[in-house]
């Protein structure tokens, strides 16, 4: 059974939905991050979670208790906030340390468990500190020390990054993810940054206006995103979504990419979409990096389509080189090799791994299985 | 800044500089000049006052009349000095200023942090408070006191200040409270603790400036207070103000202006003290809701 399930959650605040029927569920030592563009309703979720605002319908169950009219302090789950919300008043100990003082942990249990938990995120130097001397990491440690202390059934993260540098930010990333691998907490994340998703999570949820709309590993979102939304917020550069036609071509089908004030392009149909109906309106889902150079080619793909089409930019980001280019009067980003012969203004042979390309119905935005 | 000094010319810099101070100094004066000729009266004899010039330094300082306006003058029909009024204040002002502080930031607490359905309008009605003038509620108080069995007493006075304060108190503590990031209050909520124990451990310990200067404002504005002490007051009861009013306009025969000054620079005395003791955070607190961080 699941440790942590959300059934039906619904929040509505002044006649405003905010959360509109939330149906997750998260195994022990899972790691789910919700993710979501700004005022999906991805941080009102996780106060619920939190019991910070309560739910107006649903449950909220941990461990098979439903927990929707708990006091926050009661549910056994600790958050670390966005801004880290360190007691300023307190030296870095203190802050560890008050869940546990509240608790009437004995004093010295409690140094014990500040000590133990201090080594462990390497900040025993910062102990005496209070957090106003303390680096935008350093807070960021100890905020993450103060809900590790109490060695909670849930932990949760604001957007815990989003306040720190770029490379901050990665190396605390990998920090985290170190410390879910070693603690086995089970982990409920929030962020807008669809990197941090993708490379922190076990379960992804990607929520939009209250609703989700996938739930699923982070390949199962990234490789096989059940809507149009999903395929354009994740990943980045993001997919490539191109209008076109279904056609019969010989004795088999292909998709024919049509835009304005250009001629249109025939591509090959990606594999086991053979049921489609001919004449069928529909949008083509394909990554940048399904879009290539010839040396890049997945040996193993089974279809492959090659389109030659002029070069507009071209982007080195030094591993890779991004370019994007003109399909069917629609522009497209490919990412070929950094030494392939890209030259804006030349014509270059894109290959399209088309095992890798997906195709959503335009009226429903969802993908066509 | 440096840049904007640099394109002036050394020369004129200085000058703005010269102008700046001379107008400093001079407000200053004006600002000490009667503190000044209170203190330098208070330490002349009678005949040096009557003979010598106001602002002349006394040629043979004596603290007599100090000793006198203390437990010697005659106000009203006791003589007594003003040492027992002195008394009468402060047995009135420390819990008034205490207990309107420690209400109006419970009350800056519960407006801010632990929001209820029109609590606006409740923060309107406390401002307004700070709106009304004294004399609209002086009938309607004595009355009130009257039926509680405070009148002429300093139990009084302290309820009416208390109450007359909370608007202000409130004021100051709701404005600094706002800014307070409500994740800290959330965070502690998280580690189970509760009203009170938020208030007392996180709340205040991080308002060292607005209580400074709350207490600054309250313990000027209760101290230096006359009309509520001359209308709920008399007698044995009065505050320092009303006494000093007494001893000032019921001296019989010579007018002792020593004496009086000497009185008066001790009814002035302890809001001096707390501006020299606290002054600094005061300048700090007011500025601290004006700039973040």
């Amino acid at each position: 059974m699941a440790f942590l399930e959300l059934r039906n959650l619904s929040k509505s605040i002044g006649g405003i939905h905010i959360l509109k029927g939330i149906d997750i569920t998260l195994d022990k030592g899972g790691f789910l991050v919700l993710v979501g563009p700004s005022g999906c309703g991805k941080s009102t979720l996780l106060n619920t979670v939190a019991g910070l605002t309560p739910v107006t319908k649903g449950e909220i169950v941990i461990d098979g208790e439903v927990v929707n009219d708990l006091h926050p302090s009661k549910r056994d789950i600790a958050m670390v906030f966005q801004s880290y919300a360190l007691y300023p008043n307190m030296t870095v100990e203190g802050n560890i340390a008050f869940a546990l003082e509240m608790r009437g942990v004995p004093r010295a249990e409690r140094e014990e468990a500040v000590r133990a938990t201090a080594k462990l995120l390497q900040i025993e130097h910062l102990l005496k500190r209070r957090p106003s001397q303390l680096s935008g990491g350093q807070r960021q440690r100890v905020a993450m020390g103060r809900a590790l202390v109490r060695k909670p059934r849930v932990f949760l993260f604001d957007e815990p990054l989003s306040n720190l540098d770029a490379k901050l930010r990665v190396e605390m990333r990998a920090e985290i993810k170190r410390l879910h691998r070693d603690t086995g907490a089970t982990i409920v994340y929030v962020t807008h940054d669809q990197i941090e998703a993708m490379t922190m999570a076990t379960k992804i949820a990607v929520l939009k206006e209250g609703v989700v709309q996938q739930v699923g590993t982070p390949g199962e979102i990234y490789s096989a995103p059940a809507n149009l939304f999903v395929a354009d917020f994740m990943g980045s550069p993001a997919m490539n979504l191109l209008e076109g036609r279904v056609v019969a071509n010989g004795a088999g089908r292909k998709i024919e990419l049509s835009g304005e004030g250009s001629d249109p392009v025939r591509v090959a149909l990606p594999p086991t979409r053979g049921a489609l109906d001919e004449g069928r309106q529909v949008i083509l889902g394909i990554r940048p990096e399904a879009i290539t150079d010839r040396g890049l080619t997945d040996p193993d793909a089974k279809v492959v389509d090659t389109i030659h089409s002029v070069v507009d930019i071209v982007e080195p980001t030094g591993s890779d080189t991004y370019v994007v280019s003109q399909l069917a009067g629609k522009e497209i980003t490919a990412r070929v090799r950094s030494d392939a012969t890209a030259e804006p203004g030349q014509p270059f042979a894109f290959v399209l791994n088309m095992d890798k390309a997906v195709l959503f119905d335009p009226e429903t935005t969802e993908r066509i299985v | 800044m440096t840049t904007a000094t640099e394109s002036v010319s050394a020369g004129s810099a200085r000058t703005a500089r010269y102008v700046i101070y001379g107008l400093l100094g001079l407000f200053a004066a004006v600002y000490l000049l009667p503190f000044l000729v209170m203190l330098i009266t208070s330490l002349k004899p009678l005949e040096e006052i009557r003979s010598g010039n106001m602002l002349a330094l006394p040629a043979d300082p004596t603290l007599d009349a100090w000793v006198k306006a203390w437990s010697g003058a005659c106000i009203g029909v006791t003589c007594d000095g003003i040492r027992g009024y002195f008394w009468n204040s402060i047995k009135m002002v420390v819990p008034a200023v205490a207990i309107s502080t420690i209400l109006g930031a419970l009350n800056g607490y519960v407006l801010t942090k632990w929001r209820f359905p029109g609590h606006t309008l409740v923060f309107g009605l406390m401002l307004f408070a700070c709106f009304i003038p004294f004399q609209a509620v002086l009938i309607p108080m004595a009355r009130v006191l009257g039926q509680i069995g405070l009148s002429n007493s300093t139990a009084g006075l302290v309820l009416v200040h208390v109450v007359y304060g909370l608007g202000f108190t409130t004021l100051f503590f709701r404005n600094y409270y706002e800014a307070f990031p409500d994740e800290l209050i959330k965070a502690a909520q998280m580690d189970g603790a509760g009203f009170f124990r938020i208030f007392w451990r996180i709340l205040l310990p991080s308002s060292g400036p607005i209580i400074v200067v709350t207490v600054i404002y309250q313990f000027t504005n209760i101290w230096n207070d006359f009309l509520f002490g001359v209308s709920f007051a008399s007698g044995e009861n009065a505050p320092m103000t009303v006494a000093l009013n007494n001893l000032v306009s019921s001296s019989t025969g010579v007018k002792e202006y020593n004496v009086d000054m000497a009185a008066a620079v001790y009814a002035a005395l302890p809001t001096l003290i707390v501006y020299i003791v606290a002054g600094r955070y005061f300048v700090r607190g007011l500025m601290a809701g004006a700039v973040k961080g």
